[in-house]
């Protein structure tokens, strides 16, 4: 293997490591906030990447139905919870939160879509009509059973992310899609071609990075997220809602995989399904983290995408299989440092 | 003295077993309320129903206001705070973030004067505000249990065990700073292992046995009753 090979999937690795690291960041945060393994979280990517190809090629995405559905449904539940305590206040602010927003973002999204919109404009409709699902599905699977174990929020975890995996095929169909680049320049690193718009992926991952790194250390917001996941009853008793703090961790997670699948479109196709592989590795990068650790998880993503540049290079049938056969070393060498982790 | 609250007939269940039936407290709006009993009597379980952090049945009113169905953030933007027995600090997060968050719902707007006055209270924990909350030593977390709740400026605050594994020379400490809370004006609910300690800051108590309360009166009264001398203050 000579430099230019190894520079070709250093950069490889990279690129995929980011996007695993921002999907396993997401995967620790709203483990740490909610005690939930969410495992649709790579289905935000598909639905992002794939919301924006759509847009791109001036078709209506099958997605504003979820966004609508979901709306509807989780206003109506807040209807239903509140019904003893409604005041006009909170009666407004379920129409227009739960009823107008969705409604209003599938009309413009209709009436976008054949138009021919910039770039950026579909960047920002396809992360807008995506990201709001977060809440909405934290609001109607998961706050009703907020204080279930682990276990069961793990299995309505998977129930979502079938759900949305059955919904993608009818929404999307079974046919893959590319979405044109933000730039189509490309450089020369020495021997290598870099494109463009993998300098973007990894550009906009430091800088989400960062961002988080701020909003957590810097802002009162973000400390009072963390001070959930650190003491989730220390945190209601100075009067930060857990539902707040769950609809915030869903929504923060929820932007990270819409991004991220908007990111990668332009360098990858795009399968309705493609999300859980993608979501998988980020979610082998949690484990390493313990679902627990920042700065472990981005590590942990970053090795993994050169893990998985390295093998599909050198045994390209087995590049699945090695990476998440590191899944078992990891688990065997955390249950010997940490032996008595048990579920609180 | 004007009553800051009322619960009646609050009762509390896990599952199937009650553990505080039919109680009744009234609190005023200053001075100390000391809740007393043997372990198990349900006192850490009334603290967190009238905070909100367990739901309960009957009815809670403060300040003339039903909360009975108040989610906790609602009841610590009124005035509410508890110092739990568990201290239930951030314990990755520095002595001064724990503070700052003290103040999240209530009291924002004054966040930096609150921090001073804490400080001024308990000078230890200036010392320490880029410590980890972890690193403190027992005295210092419940200090900071403390310093966080006030940084709310609560109108009624609730603290069950302040002594609670803590060294006699800390525990004076403790008492001191409750009977200065007392002075500047806040209602305090205390709840307390050493009853007699307890008594002789507060100036009424409840006795709760088996989840229900079984004497209630002024402090100056229960600290002499016969049954309480031998049940829960120690004979002499």
């Amino acid at each position: 293997m000579d430099s230019t090979i190894t520079l070709f999937l250093l950069q490889d690795g990279l690129i995929n490591g980011s996007i695993y690291a921002l999907l396993a960041v997401a995967f620790v945060l709203l483990f740490a906030v909610t005690r939930i393994i969410f495992v649709a979280q790579g289905d935000f990517v598909a639905y992002g990447g794939l919301t924006f190809a759509a847009l791109q090629q001036g078709s209506v995405p099958g997605s504003i139905w979820l966004l609508a559905g979901l709306g509807i449904i989780a206003g109506t539940l807040e209807f239903l919870r509140e019904r003893r305590a409604l005041t006009r206040p909170k009666v407004l602010g379920i129409l227009a939160g739960d009823f107008v927003f969705p409604l209003t973002l599938t009309g413009v999204a209709i009436l976008a879509a054949p138009q021919d919109m910039p770039y950026l404009f579909d960047m920002a409709l396809a992360l807008t009509l995506v990201v709001p699902m977060g809440p909405y599905i934290y609001r109607i699977c998961f706050r009703p059973m907020a204080s279930a174990s682990v276990l069961v929020l793990l299995i309505a975890s998977v129930g979502v992310h079938w759900l949305m995996i059955g919904l993608g095929l009818l929404f999307f169909g079974a046919e893959g899609y590319r979405a044109a680049p933000m730039f189509g320049a490309n450089f020369a690193l020495g021997p290598v071609p870099v494109s463009a718009q993998s300098l973007l992926v990894m550009g906009a991952t430091l800088a989400l990075l960062v961002g988080f790194y701020l909003f957590f250390g810097r802002t009162l917001a973000g400390k009072a997220l963390m001070a959930t996941a650190v003491n989730a009853r220390g945190a209601s008793l100075v009067g930060i809602s857990p539902s707040f703090s769950g609809r915030t961790a869903f929504l923060m997670a929820a932007f990270v995989g819409a991004i991220s699948g908007i990111l990668i479109a332009p360098l990858t196709t795009l399968y309705y399904d493609s999300g859980f592989l993608i979501g998988l590795k980020g979610f082998v990068a949690a484990i390493v983290a313990g679902f627990a650790s920042f700065p472990l998880a981005v590590a942990g993503a970053i090795a993994i995408g050169i893990a998985e540049a390295v093998s599909a290079f050198f045994a390209s049938a087995f590049k699945e299989v090695i990476v998440f056969s590191l899944i078992l070393p990891i688990l065997i060498w955390r249950s010997i440092r940490a032996p008595h982790l048990e579920e609180d | 003295m004007s009553v800051l609250l009322t619960a009646t007939d609050l009762s509390v269940s896990y599952g199937k077993v009650v553990a505080v039936h039919n109680i009744a407290i009234e609190l005023p709006g200053s001075g100390i309320v000391t809740l007393i009993g043997a372990n198990g009597a349900g006192k850490s379980t009334t603290l967190l129903s009238l905070m909100g952090v367990l739901p309960a049945k009957g009815k809670l009113m403060f300040d003339g206001i039903d909360i009975t169905k108040s989610p906790v953030e609602e009841r610590v933007e009124m005035g509410i705070s508890l110092v739990s027995e568990k201290r239930d600090l951030f314990s990755s997060m520095s002595v001064e973030d724990n503070l700052r968050l003290g103040c999240y719902r209530r009291n924002r707007s004054h966040g930096g004067e609150a921090l001073e006055e804490v400080f001024g209270r308990f000078p230890r924990l200036k010392e320490r505000r880029r410590q980890l909350a972890a690193t403190l030593s027992g005295g210092e977390r419940q200090m900071l249990a403390m310093g966080r709740a006030l940084m709310a400026r609560p109108r009624l605050l609730m603290l069950d065990e302040p002594s609670l594994g803590l060294a006699p020379l800390i525990v004076r400490d403790i008492f001191r700073i409750v009977t200065d809370l007392r002075d500047s004006g806040i209602a305090i609910l205390l709840v307390e292992q050493n009853a007699r300690a307890a008594l002789e800051v507060a100036s009424a108590g409840y006795v709760m046995e088996l989840g229900e309360i079984t004497t209630h009166g002024p402090a100056s009264e229960l600290i002499n009753d016969r049954r309480l001398i031998e049940s829960y203050l120690g004979i002499g």
